[in-house]
């Protein structure tokens, strides 16, 4: 690593312009001014570089030196970063706090991995045995409900010469790999370059739904683990919340949570409500498998930028060890924001919107870095990426370039509806807009559990997309004018909507709904009108079906825990339509 | 404004570009200094640098640059616009640019803060969770303000929104607690009566010896705003994370400021995004608006309340449309609504207090609070969709329940939303209105709200308990 030294020549807001007398290397790490800022080198011409710096550059003045320090903005991978909250360029932001007081200081320098902190490292390889990349030499137990797994870093082969267990620091040699090009040490910690995706040995396609416990997702637009979501809408429309359910809910076993130029007080909730959060499937904290990227809107821009790539990047390592990953990202529009900005100091041409002519390039790169496969390494461990990414489209207009663009690349749309959202319908997702690319896989779990369930489900996106015909004539002649079989699908879509899409993240029961109690819900709805149908076709009046107990009731289960009070209302279905047909004198 | 004797002179400016200034072979001049530039009449202006190379800077004139030459003499103080910080700030009035408008000197102090301030950061914040009673239905029923919020009003003009946050300055208290809040007021570009009311509201009230006005009026310069509502939050920040006090920061009109940006924008000949507005309008309003919030350890917290007027009732103007992206929320008002004689004419469907549920419930408001604003969404929805439906196919063609949505919503606006300038509701009184014109609608209807809180605040049922 040899580092030289320029001058700053020029500062235009986060774009320092800096001359070298020896021509420095685009993408390096730099230090700027006698702050020694942290800033990157975006574009080179001649013997000038073009950084952009990670933090406020007031006060910084032409002739102040600038050092190249040798080497591009990379993620430490190690033990000791499961449970915490950085900042896009992997500080730790509560060991900032305690070094700088509750205000960010600029120029403060911390190594990302604690060098200190001493862990108990288990060998899981013996000296003579062969290994390459990727292959896992030993266990860390980092948190109680994450094993943290050792391993070669990419790139690197060969027999190991020796090894020890015991306790150490992440930069203690652990033991020794001899290569072909000779004896290379081995420590607990790598370093990645964030811009690079980590390799993995073989792409497969994509098996297993990531379940939610919500039931709109869960149900009607399902993530493959390993695939990429947008989710796009307004303000006030749900974005932050449905991510955050998702974090808290999904059955991923590791959580990546980004905040990309986000509210300071948002984060500072989930910075302090995810520690409190029991994880549903050890009883231990979220916290304890969950890494926070927490760059607020009104840091500099440029470390916004960095923080997708951080995140992603620290995916990917835990996707190496052979654990499903799940990164939620809010919001890219920010990310994108980001790139505009120094774009446009750096006086290219843009095209859409002022976006410059690659945003489009940049955002498949991202999205192109989930995926489920086989990771590095001697033998078959699997693991995936997956990545939900919330856009924040300006108006909350979906043509806007980086909603378009986004939904290139992506497998599955939840489209947030701002008239949902007014309604205090939520999750806000459109069931008219948004779409799935993994049907067929979600398709084949859910068959698993329920044969008939692919039957149940598309029946009820029938109902709801003809209820939103009958809506339109609905909204010319009147819900009165409409025959009686019609406004029967209205009042069927009306209860799936309340008993069944409407789901409260903040209702102790209702906030998850696990995937037995999903499918007997949707069923039930669906029981409902194939014994409904027949009356109303037979002339018992709708308004009698709608005083039916038990549409109400079906509308409540969902805060009902268990699938028992489900059964109970499939018989009391039954029982009251009998009783009407009786009262209609209806021959069933 | 302190004016430094220190820094060097310069008289070599080359262009005058609007408000901006380029000075020419200029020599250790830094990023973000002040600068001052003298006027012929000897009236100083200050300015700030946005650019700078080796041999030239680039200024932003935050006074008028007319009648000025290329020979005006600049000069650069060496340091970021900071401004001296005492507990002698509050009851004092100042100009946009910190000059004292009330005849008193500036106080003394050697603590001087940059008005840049810093980034609170997010591992050290406090969760903003105490609940702030308003006094007001729609906000404390439907979208309740908690300490530290911050939450904006989108307005048009000639709607009452100064009336309303003239309202809220007055009644906004803790339950329960006796602290009241300091005010730190922040104008940009608004009429000379607009602030004169305010400081008329303040009196009466005797808050005006508890805050601290900042004032930047419409036949000021447009470019000192970029400054004004910094000042605002580095004098709110002050109060609040130093001396411990609780400060609802009222910036009123956002849109004015974001329109001296783009003036400066423009001038810089910066490729323009959405209606002209700079690609970093929303960085840099998160600048502004990022500071509210409570500190873990800090006793104070910052409450800001900006008021923004959206041109032609556009929620989807940059402006409104980016502070949304960066606020707590956002309580719309609506023309419609004023014109029915409804004060404030607060639509609440489309507005939004995302911090709500931290402050709400059984330990702070009620247990049921959260059900029966989420219910009265829900049946004002169906309301407003039914009164929709009633243009079409008249009355007659609604359904019996339709036409009860219809009566609730008629009901809510008078009844729930529509209050006097001078009523003061307890969130007790406010959740009783909402319970008595929920219980309009049939029972079975009431579906967001658990069935025990309907037992047991239903008024059909409150004779069982």
């Amino acid at each position: 690593m040899s580092t030289i030294v320029g001058t700053i020549e020029r500062i235009n807001g986060s774009l320092i312009v800096a001359h070298f007398d020896e021509a420095p290397k685009i993408g390096d790490l730099t230090e700027v001014g006698d702050l020694r800022l942290m800033g990157e080198i975006v574009r080179l011409s001649g013997e000038t570089a073009y950084i952009q710096c990670f933090e406020a550059t007031s006060g910084l003045m032409p002739g102040e030196p600038v050092t190249d320090l040798g080497v591009p903005l990379v993620a430490e991978l190690g033990p000791g970063l499961m449970g915490r909250i950085v900042d896009g360029v992997q500080r730790s932001e509560t060991e900032l706090w305690e070094l700088t007081g509750p205000f960010v200081s600029r120029g403060t320098n911390i190594d990302p991995l604690n060098r200190g902190a001493k862990w108990k490292f288990e060998a899981k390889v013996k000296p003579g045995d062969k290994v390459e990349g990727g292959n896992v030499i030993g266990v860390v137990q980092e948190t109680v409900s994450f094993e943290h797994r050792v391993m070669v870093p990419p790139g690197q082969s060969g027999t190991i010469k020796s090894i020890k267990s015991g306790e150490f620091t992440v930069e203690d040699v652990i033991g020794e790999l001899e290569t072909s090009s000779g004896v290379v040490p081995l420590k607990m910690m790598q370093t990645w370059p964030v811009r690079i995706p980590r390799p993995i040995k073989e792409r497969l396609p994509l098996e297993m739904p990531l379940m939610t416990g919500q039931r709109v997702i869960d149900t009607f637009f399902p993530v493959a683990k390993g695939g990429a979501v947008a989710i796009p809408g307004g303000f006030g429309t749900g974005k932050t919340v449905t991510l955050q359910q998702v974090a808290k809910w999904s059955d991923a076993d590791i959580i990546i949570y980004i905040g990309c130029g986000e509210r300071g007080n948002e984060m500072a909730d989930v910075v302090a409500h995810f520690p409190e959060l029991e994880d549903p499937r050890s009883g231990r904290k979220l916290i304890e498998r969950t890494v926070i990227i927490a760059n607020v809107s009104n840091m500099p821009v440029s470390a916004r930028e960095a923080s997708i790539y951080m995140g992603v990047t620290i995916g990917e390592f835990y996707r190496d060890m052979g654990y499903d990953v799940a990164i939620m990202a809010d919001s890219t529009s920010r990310w994108a924001e980001a790139l505009r900005d120094i774009s446009g100091r750096l006086e290219e041409i843009p095209a859409e919107a002022g976006f410059p002519a690659y945003l489009s390039d940049r955002i498949a790169q991202i999205y192109e870095r989930t995926g489920r496969g086989v990771v590095m390494g001697e033998g078959r461990t699997l693991g995936s990426l997956t990545l939900i990414g919330a856009v924040s489209p300006p108006g909350g207009d979906f043509s806007e370039p980086v909603t378009t663009h986004t939904l290139r690349f992506i497998g599955t749309f939840w489209a947030l509806d701002t008239d949902l959202a007014y309604r205090r319908h939520f999750p806000a997702i459109n069931w008219l807009r948004s779409f799935t690319r993994y049907m067929d896989v979600s398709a084949r779990w859910w068959s698993k559990l329920d044969p008939e369930w692919e039957a149940s489900r598309s029946q009820a996106l029938r109902l709801l997309e003809e209820a939103s015909e009958v809506e339109e004539t609905a909204r010319i002649i009147g819900e009165k004018a409409l025959p009686d079989e019609q406004r029967l699908v209205l009042l069927l879509a009306e209860m799936l909507r309340e008993g069944f899409l409407v789901q409260s993240a903040f209702h102790e029961v209702d906030t998850y709904c696990e995937a037995e109690k999903q499918t007997a819900l949707l069923k039930v709805f669906i029981e409902f009108y194939s014994k409904v149908d027949p009356l109303v076709r037979a002339g018992v009046p709708i308004e009698m079906v709608r005083n039916m107990d038990v549409v109400t009731e079906l509308m409540r289960l969902k805060e009902r825990a268990g699938v028992e009070p489900i059964e109970e209302a499939s018989k009391a279905i039954l029982a009251q339509r009998d009783a009407l047909a009786e009262e209609y004198e209806v021959k069933l | 404004m302190v004016v430094e004797q220190s820094g060097l002179v310069y008289r070599t400016t080359s262009e005058i570009r609007g408000p901006i200034l380029m000075v020419e072979g200029v020599k250790g001049v830094a990023f973000d200094e002040i600068v001052n530039i003298r006027r012929p009449s000897g009236e100083i202006v200050t300015g700030s640098v946005l650019d700078v190379s080796r041999d030239w800077a680039m200024v932003q004139c935050f006074g008028d640059t007319s009648g000025m030459d290329l020979n005006i003499r600049v000069r650069f103080t060496g340091e970021t616009l900071k401004v001296p910080m005492s507990e002698e700030l509050i009851g004092r009035v100042f100009s946009g640019s910190f000059k004292p408008l009330d005849g008193i000197p500036v106080p003394l102090s050697t603590d001087l803060r940059d008005v840049n301030g810093g980034i609170i950061n997010p591992a050290a914040r406090d969760v903003p969770s105490e609940f702030i009673q308003t006094g007001l239905s729609a906000i404390d029923g439907m979208n309740s303000l908690v300490r530290g919020q911050k939450l904006p009003i989108f307005s048009e003009s000639g709607l009452p929104h100064n009336m309303m946050a003239a309202q809220i300055a007055r009644q906004a208290t803790i339950p329960g607690q006796e602290t009241d809040f300091a005010i730190v007021f922040g104008a940009m570009g608004i009429k000379n009566e607009e602030a004169d009311y305010f400081r008329a509201e303040f009196e009466k009230t005797g808050a005006l010896s508890k805050s601290v006005l900042v004032l930047n009026l419409a036949d000021d310069p447009p470019i000192e705003r970029i400054v004004t509502p910094r000042i605002a939050q580095t004098i709110a920040e002050y109060l609040a994370f130093d001396l411990g006090m609780h400060v609802l920061v009222i910036l009123t009109d956002m849109t004015n400021y974001a329109e001296a940006l783009r003036t400066i924008s423009i001038a810089r000949e910066e490729v323009p995004t959405r209606k002209g507005y700079p690609g970093y309008l929303y960085s840099d309003l998160a600048t502004i608006y990022e500071r509210a919030g409570r500190i873990q350890g800090r006793p104070g917290s910052v409450t800001l309340m900006p008021i923004l007027s959206m041109p032609a009732g556009d929620k989807t103007h940059p402006v409104p449309d980016l502070t949304g992206y960066i606020t707590e929320g956002q309580l719309i008002l609506e023309r419609e609504l004023s014109l029915r004689g409804i004060y404030p004419p607060m639509n609440p469907l489309p507005s939004l207090s995302r911090l709500m549920k931290d402050g709400i419930g059984e330990e702070t408001t009620r247990e049921d609070h959260q059900d029966v604003s989420n219910q009265l969404y829900m049946a004002y929805a169906e309301g407003t969709r039914a009164r929709g439906l009633v243009r079409i196919v008249g009355e007659v063609g609604l359904s019996d329940r339709e036409r009860t949505w219809l009566r609730f919503a008629d009901r809510f606006e008078q009844e729930f939303v529509n209050q006097g300038p001078y009523e003061n509701r307890s969130i007790e009184q406010t959740l009783s209105i909402a319970w008595d014109l929920l219980s309009i609608l049939p029972e079975e209807d009431l579906i967001r709200i658990r069935e025990t809180y309907i037992n047991k605040y239903h008024p059909a049922h409150k004779s069982d308990n």
